[in-house]
């Protein structure tokens, strides 16, 4: 039997003889593919951003969202497969509102991303079910400790992270992060900073044109969940644009106009 | 093998804690409501200081009677539905007639499943909205709100003071008015009250408990049991 795997592909429930399980690997390899996705805690809340690839320039402008809203304190972002991820998400809400009928408190971020995380692990355990295609990014506020973030992956397991980024252009976006100072860090800081990383991040030649989807739970929303404006994401893509052209300027002048022309496809709603 | 002994299932068939009347009026410029901060144990005062309102999104509030815990159950479901709303984001928010509606379905749904929730509300809304759900899911849409004892001893009151252009301030005095009355003749009544007024534009102002004062008891060896036939 040819292929990657061998043979050893088939099943969660089976191992590899190197201890590898294949299709796991091969479900974040989906979430690899996936429009990045950036999570950044800040010193007054956390951002959840989205580079939400567009197929075709038929699709309504902020159709097929990749963040969404769980509880009044809790966001979620998808990366990899959306109806996959959607699942988790209405899984989210129902772990959210059951903690709430139980303990009359909004549930802490800390817990929704464990019991979120066991979720995702059970489909990795079963030949009859196969694991979700996507690795989500919780964003919460903490009665406790504030705003945070929490990953969790399509093996199963969880992380609590100052920022984090998957999807294509994770690579240059991880090490842009890597740069930030999160002792001082604000939201508004934050979405200008995702969005230059994303517009850095993109191949230019290849990538398909993106909606910049961004919401936060901050301060200044009542440490609510908000979309974060149109008006400012738009803005803030603009200077993203302008700064990436100004900074490849004497390279290669033209393309960056052709990608300036060709993937502003936001439109003021 | 044990034998199971087949009973008919007995639910609840009469409140245990329990608030009384709730009273509400449409004014000119929004809605006033109005009731006090007891929870009876039967005929004794047991819990003084106890809201009945409930404001579950700016611009709508609901005051409720009867089964206190079954208030505060259809308290908690009406949050639910709000932050349902809240995470659909589609830009449409329940309105007070909605609210209003679905309650109605609510009690309606418990009462035949014959498990109902105990209680009469009234909500109050922007848009100068005002209505009432009975424990059987009825929905009334009025301008004047009075529920359980209230019916009797303050409707009748409130029917005559109510005039087009009345105010909220005018609303207010009007069922403070109404309270006294209940304070006097009703068991169950106290004569710490609560008041919720919502305006046209959907500004909510729910206030502290405070006492009703300006009681007048110099009438009452009128009421002697000759009179009360």
């Amino acid at each position: 039997m040819a292929g990657v795997g061998s043979g050893y592909d088939l099943s969660t429930t089976t191992f590899s003889p190197e201890g590898r399980v294949y299709q796991v690997e091969y479900a974040v390899k989906a979430v690899e593919q996936s429009g990045t996705v950036i999570g950044v805690r800040c010193v007054d809340g956390v951002v959840l951003a989205v580079e939400n690839l567009r197929s075709t320039k038929l699709l309504q402008p902020n159709s097929l969202r990749r963040v969404f809203a769980v509880d009044r304190h809790i966001g979620i972002a998808i990366a990899g497969i959306g109806p996959d991820g959607r699942q988790m998400v209405s899984r989210a809400r129902s772990e959210a509102q059951n903690f709430r009928n139980v303990y009359a408190e909004e549930i802490p971020p800390s817990l929704l991303a464990e019991r979120l995380a066991s979720y995702a692990h059970v489909y990795s355990l079963y030949w009859h079910v196969r694991p979700f295609g996507c690795a989500i990014l919780i964003g919460g506020w903490d009665e406790t400790s504030g705003p945070c973030l929490y990953i969790v992956e399509p093996d199963g397991s969880g992380y609590k992270y100052r920022a984090y980024a998957n999807g294509k252009g994770r690579t240059a976006v991880r090490t842009a992060l890597n740069k930030l100072n999160f002792d001082q860090l604000t939201c508004a800081d934050a979405v200008s900073e995702i969005a230059l990383m994303i517009h850095q991040s993109r191949d230019i030649a290849k990538d398909k044109p993106y909606e910049l989807e961004m919401a936060w739970i901050s301060e200044v929303c009542d440490r609510q969940f908000a979309r974060v404006p149109m008006s400012l994401i738009s803005s803030a893509r603009q200077r993203a644009e302008l700064e990436h052209q100004q900074m490849e300027g004497d390279a290669s002048p033209g393309a960056d106009a052709a990608e300036a022309a060709g993937t502003n496809v936001m439109e003021e709603s | 093998m044990h034998s199971v002994k087949l009973v008919p299932c007995e639910l609840t068939t009469e409140p245990i804690v329990t608030g009384s009347s709730v009273l509400g009026v449409q004014c000119a410029d929004g809605v006033v409501l109005a009731c006090d901060t007891l929870a009876s144990y039967g005929s004794l005062a047991r819990f003084q200081r106890v809201t009945r309102f409930h404001q579950p999104a700016a611009g709508v509030v609901i005051a409720g009677g009867g089964e206190y815990s079954d208030l505060q159950q259809l308290f908690r479901i009406t949050d639910n539905v709000y932050r349902q709303e809240f995470c659909h984001e589609d830009g449409w928010e329940l309105t007070p007639r909605a609210l209003h509606q679905y309650l109605s379905r609510l009690l309606y749904a418990r009462r035949s499943r014959l498990d109902p929730l105990y209680n009469t509300v009234a909500v109050a809304g922007k848009g100068r909205f005002l209505g009432m759900v009975d424990m059987y899911g009825t929905a009334i849409e009025t301008n004047l709100v009075a529920t359980g004892i209230g019916t009797l001893l303050a409707l009748p009151l409130l029917r005559k003071r109510w005039h087009e252009g009345l105010t909220m301030d005018d609303g207010l005095a009007c069922l403070e008015d109404c309270l006294r009355v209940l304070y006097y003749r009703d068991c169950r009544a106290l004569r710490t009250i609560q008041v919720a007024k919502v305006s046209d534009s959907g500004e909510t102002f729910i206030s502290e408990p405070y006492d009703l004062g300006n009681l007048q008891w110099k009438v009452a060896h009128a009421v002697t049991e000759k009179l009360m036939i």
